[in-house]
């Protein structure tokens, strides 16, 4: 049986991934799609707890993550695609106006 | 090592090259396709974990779901012909501070925790005790759930339309 440290180790390593790439892309398409991988190395973590201690509720919530994650990218990319409709580009570097 | 260890070591060298791959690939499409080879390593995951269903549900809501609105934004935000579909990174030094300091905390949280478990057998399907439990526990926040998907359905089309 492989120890459960593994399974967290590489959904740490899955959340850092989303992590770098929330803070260092530009694009922010990209960004969107590194909250996508924070919230599967979340599920990751959620099946292994669940697995491990032989208790099914922790596949249940990764159901509502899930959900709550369809929901977030239909309304994420309708908000990309609104403001490139309005300032013609998608790089959060030029998308500044609640900036001061 | 049996097999478990080696289907386990090959999701997971999946897993890892994809997500890095998403990370620090210059072309964006190649980041959605390298998502999807990460779905897919999370399913296999998932399989050996014993959640069968769950692999399934990923399969069908990330990859059929999510990856394909994702491509549709990648093409509907970037001139395929005038601009080029590449991008430029950003915040350099703060990133690399923040990630360090976070990355070591939770490795260090992960390691030193004596994680309890039990090696109870698992049974063979999960979609029995799932679907009893999302009916009779969970049942208020299974509602909720579909009035929220609702209020974003309804919430996306109004705000992508043209005005």
């Amino acid at each position: 049986m492989i120890p459960i440290e593994y399974y967290l180790i590489l959904s740490a390593f899955m959340f850092i991934m989303g992590v770098i790439g929330v803070l260092t892309r530009k694009n922010a398409i990209i960004v969107f799609m590194s909250i996508e991988l924070m919230l599967n190395s979340a599920n990751l973590t959620f099946v292994t707890f669940s697995s491990y201690l032989g208790n099914v509720t922790g596949q249940l919530f990764v159901f509502f993550v899930m959900t709550v994650a369809a929901a977030e990218a239909a309304v994420g990319l309708a908000i990309i695609i609104a403001l490139f409709r309005n300032k013609q580009t998608v790089s959060i570097d030029e998308i500044n106006i609640l900036k001061w | 090592m049996n097999i478990y260890d080696l289907i386990f070591y090959l999701f997971a060298t999946i897993t890892v090259l994809s997500a890095l791959a998403v990370v620090s690939t210059k072309n964006i499409i190649y980041s959605a396709y390298n998502l999807m080879l990460t779905f897919f390593g999370v399913a296999g995951l998932y399989v050996l974990l014993g959640a069968d269903f769950l692999a399934i549900v990923q399969l069908i809501v990330y990859v059929g779901g999510i990856l394909i609105l994702i491509l549709f934004g990648v093409m509907l935000t970037n001139k395929v012909n005038g601009m080029p579909i590449h991008t430029e990174v950003t915040n350099i030094i703060p990133a690399s501070i923040t990630i360090g300091l976070f990355a070591g905390i939770v490795l260090a949280f992960f390691m030193n925790t004596n994680w309890k478990s039990v090696t109870t057998e698992f049974p063979a399907t999960t979609i029995q005790s799932l679907g009893k439990l999302l009916m009779n526990e969970y049942i208020l926040i299974f509602e909720l759930l579909g009035v929220l998907l609702l209020i974003a359905l309804i919430g996306a089309a109004s705000i992508a339309r043209k005005q």
